[in-house]
């Protein structure tokens, strides 16, 4: 009757707290590798395991902190000094090597003899196969991204012996290894998880949902729903090496004033994810100092919805796309922080990088003699549609988009949608004229990009966009090795496509941003976006 | 408390029982009619059609409007109120949890506000259009006028950002210190049941801000209400005759007038108390402090169906209870009013 234990009032006890092996005062101001550091989020993490339906994006840096996968992605120092994961190569976490098997179709790991899991037994072979089959076996978003890597079944997870462990491909894929670094593939300790899992739970979703059963490098030391999760160090981690502190408070603070003020104040090491307003303005202030990484393989865009009359004409979409007051769109919704993604010198690429400027400027003229040239050349009206939850920086862009498509002749409205409502409007039923969306994928190649959300039918493309030839190239470049003279080929053919089509118009791409204390070192981005505090270390 | 007047509280219990039965279908009908589908928003980033539609098999929501309320009472009879899907909890634990997170907040600000609110009325009403009737209506006016989260973040940077006094709005407690053993649930009532003053002056002082802000919110209707009805009362005859008589200041006003006039007072806090309990999401979001009003607003923009009636259930219930205790009060106050007829 674990419902009825009222007397537990700050639910620490029922929560998977292992002992509270803390002082009633904690020492928070003992700095050096016995510091706490604390960290500030908005949202609120609702579940310890990423396999769950239902649990919230912020929870997944619960599977980065207190999990380890078979491999990780490696570090790069950016220009400013930052630290980021370097999507191009990949380290050994829980495997300490790894080989491709001649002819391609399988990859053998062989583990670290000396990983152990956080209760003290060693990782084997048997848990890294169980782990897969669950990520592979719960459905929702974790099955999608597995799929992502051309994990799929269970049959492709073999145990060998207790520390060599094989994944049989159905494909040869570039993006296979990648996706077993992501968050998703995590390694359970599966002897623990099946003494809690039962015949209706025989992935032992009720127990991780509360529990870690991981070998990670910190363990939850509490976590009070709604209010804070506290990570302490495990000191055995292989993994990596140990954190600089010994624990890590998030404490969630709904309030963005609040959060700012605690930042600005000093009372707190690190405010996560802040907007663009916020940096710039604390960023000059010199109370705190701010980290804003770009977020790689991600765009904000407006999407023009094919399914809309007067959008199947391909000069109205390109009367839009010169419509666009790109510039002040930038400076008021994104503050100046971020990468601007217009301006660019030609309809083909020469480059295969991605994202890349669109070739596309502000130019009233041009976009109302394109629009002359149609059968809409009296102009038409349409409603811009976005999504409340990211209202902070889609109303000013809606706001401006309005006032210059009506120097064209476009009259909209704009259409406020509730975050979850958006997602099925947008994504599901894709019935938005016009949108402003923004998607980032989380390995980063462009294939992988257009795989979502240019190829017909697939769930990020909002614009229902369907052209046979692009997604003959997502096809062929998807698993093709990016050394391969013939994938920039076709991903830049990809790139002239989506720049004369016009299904999603580019406006510029994000930057994730912290704010932190000066005391606080080793923040480092990813592209899951979600806290990472392995590295982190006090400053004394 | 006496034989008969338990047995009147069971009566009273139990004429609540229709209006509970009531709230409750009322509630399941109203969450279902809202736009939002809790499947879409918890099958995540990557659903598909697929996924939405497994999610919503996984949440019972495929099954007939009938079949999902004949499922929740059985539940309910149960004492289960379901799982929220915000929270990832059993939604009773987290309205035990949150509860008296909101109680404490909304009792201490009482207590500010009546602090403040009746002796300002009593003196208003004593010197009627002075200086300090004045002052009165000035102080109200801007309490009531002044949106809460305004207020809250004004404070705030007043008193935390600029001057430093205040701790920082991290809560309920300082993360220093660990929660009292729970005994209420009121954390400084806790602290100070188990001796441990350091905690207690932790939790007292992060209480102090957010319960201003809620405080002077409920100071308009407390002034107004006490300032009326001793105005009345101290028109009356007998409290010339009381003035005549010779007896002091203080016993004609406190022992006579005012015990007469708390009665309209009483029943205003009652109706502040509820209002301020459900209704203070924004000093809860302001000085992130886990109570039940920003839980529920979480579970209504996400359609959490289960969140949101278990928090409509129970408010009602708290209501019923509120009220049934204000009747008491009352018969304690004055021996004229019985509780039933």
């Amino acid at each position: 009757m674990k419902r009825r234990d009222f007397v537990k009032g700050a639910g620490g006890a029922a929560l998977g707290a292992s002992a509270l092996s803390f002082l009633k005062v904690l020492p928070a101001e003992a700095a050096g590798k016995d510091g706490t550091a604390v960290v500030v989020i908005g949202d609120t993490i609702n579940s310890l395991d990423i396999h769950r339906s239902g649990t919230s994006r912020p929870s997944y840096q619960v599977a980065v902190n207190c999990y380890d996968r078979l491999v990780a992605f490696d570090t790069k120092t950016l220009a400013d000094g930052s630290l980021s994961y370097d999507y191009s190569k990949v380290r050994p976490e829980l495997a300490e090597s790894w080989t491709v098997a001649p002819d391609g179709m399988s990859i053998t790991f062989k583990l670290k003899p000396n990983a152990k899991f956080q209760d003290g037994t060693q990782v084997t072979a048997d848990d890294v196969k169980w782990s897969l089959d669950r990520a592979v076996s719960v459905g929702g978003f974790p099955t999608v991204q597995m799929k992502a890597g051309s994990l799929e079944k269970p049959e492709q997870f073999v145990v060998v012996d207790k520390l060599t462990f094989r994944i049989d491909l159905l494909r040869k894929s570039k993006l296979t290894i990648p996706d077993l670094a992501v968050p998703v593939p995590f390694v359970i300790n599966s002897t623990l998880a099946k003494k809690h899992a039962t015949e209706k739970d025989p992935w032992a979703r009720e127990y991780l949902h509360r529990n870690i059963a991981g070998s990670g490098a910190y363990k939850v030391a509490r976590w009070n729903p709604g209010q804070q999760l506290v990570y302490e160090r495990n000191d055995n981690w292989v993994g990596g090496k140990l954190p600089g502190v010994k624990r890590v408070i998030v404490r969630e603070v709904p309030s963005l004033s609040t959060r700012r003020a605690l930042i600005e104040r000093g009372d707190i090491h690190m405010s996560y994810q802040i907007p663009g307003k916020d940096a710039k303005e604390i960023k000059a202030g010199g109370k705190a100092k701010v980290i804003g990484t770009p977020v790689e393989n991600a765009i904000n865009v407006l999407g023009v919805n094919f399914k809309f009359e007067p959008f199947k004409d391909p000069k109205v979409r390109q009367a839009i796309a010169f419509a666009v007051p790109y510039e002040e769109i930038f400076q008021t919704a994104a503050y100046g922080r971020g990468v601007r993604m217009w301006g660019g010198k030609s309809m083909t690429p020469e480059t295969p990088v991605w994202p890349q400027p669109f070739p596309y400027t502000t130019d009233y003229d041009k976009a109302k003699d394109l629009l002359s040239q149609t059968a809409f050349k009296d102009g038409f009206k349409v409603p811009i549609s976005i999504n409340m939850g990211l209202a902070d920086w889609q109303e000013p862009t809606a706001l401006l988009l309005q006032e210059s498509l009506a120097k064209i002749g476009i009259e909209t409205n704009i259409e406020k949608i509730p975050g979850a409502g958006y997602r099925t409007a947008a994504l599901v039923e894709k019935r938005l004229a016009l949108h402003i969306d923004t998607f980032g994928g989380w390995l980063n190649y462009p294939c992988y990009y257009f795989f979502w959300a240019y190829m017909k039918g697939h769930l990020f493309n909002s614009s229902n966009y369907d052209n046979p030839a692009v997604d003959q190239l997502v096809n062929e470049s998807l698993h093709m090795e990016t050394t391969n003279p013939e994938y920039a080929k076709k991903v830049m053919k990809m790139f002239e496509y989506a720049w004369a089509d016009l299904p999603r118009i580019a406006l510029w791409q994000p930057v994730l941003e912290v704010a932190h204390k000066e005391e606080l070192e080793g923040y480092e981005y990813h592209f899951h976006r979600v806290l990472d505090a392995r590295k982190f270390s006090l400053k004394t | 408390m006496s034989g008969s007047r338990l047995a009147i509280v069971g009566h009273r219990l139990l004429q609540a029982v229709p209006s509970i039965i009531g709230i409750i279908v009322v509630t399941f009908l109203l969450t279902r009619a809202l736009p939002g589908d809790p499947a879409a928003y918890f099958a995540g980033p990557a659903a598909n059609e697929e996924s939405i539609a497994q999610i919503r098999a996984q949440l019972g929501l495929d099954k007939s409007l009938p079949e999902q309320f004949w499922v929740y009472v059985v539940d309910l009879v149960d004492g289960d109120l379901g799982t929220s899907l915000t929270t990832g909890q059993e939604v009773t634990d987290d309205i035990l949890r949150r509860l008296p997170a909101s109680l404490e907040l909304t009792l201490a600000a009482l207590i500010f506000s009546i602090g403040v609110a009746l002796p300002l009325g009593i003196m208003a009403a004593l010197r009627e259009n002075s200086w300090i009737d004045h002052l009165c209506r000035v102080v109200v006016t801007a309490g009531v006028s002044l949106p809460t989260f305004f207020t809250g973040l004004f404070l705030l940077y007043i008193f935390y950002y600029l001057l430093g006094l205040a701790p920082a709005p991290l809560g309920r407690l300082n993360i220093l210190y660990l929660s009292p053993e729970p005994v209420t649930g009121l954390y400084t009532i806790d602290a100070l049941i188990a001796g441990d003053f350091d905690t207690f002056w932790a939790s007292f002082t992060q209480l102090i801000l957010p319960s201003i802000t809620l405080g002077l919110f409920s100071l308009a209707p407390i002034a107004r209400m006490t300032r009326a009805a001793m105005l009345q009362v101290l028109g009356g005859e007998f409290v010339r005759t009381a003035r005549a008589a010779g007896l002091s200041r203080r016993t004609v006003v406190i022992t006579y007038a005012l015990r007469n006039a708390i009665l309209p007072v009483i029943t205003t806090l009652g109706m502040v108390f509820s209002f301020m309990l459900g209704a203070n999401v924004l000093v809860e979001k302001v000085f992130a402090w886990p109570g039940i009003g920003s839980y529920a607003i979480e579970a209504l923009i996400a359609s959490d169906y289960a969140a949101v009636q278990g928090f409509v259930l129970t408010m009602a219930i708290l209501f019923v209870i509120l009220n049934l205790f204000i009747d008491i009060i009352y018969t304690l106050v004055d021996p004229r009013v019985g509780i039933d007829s």
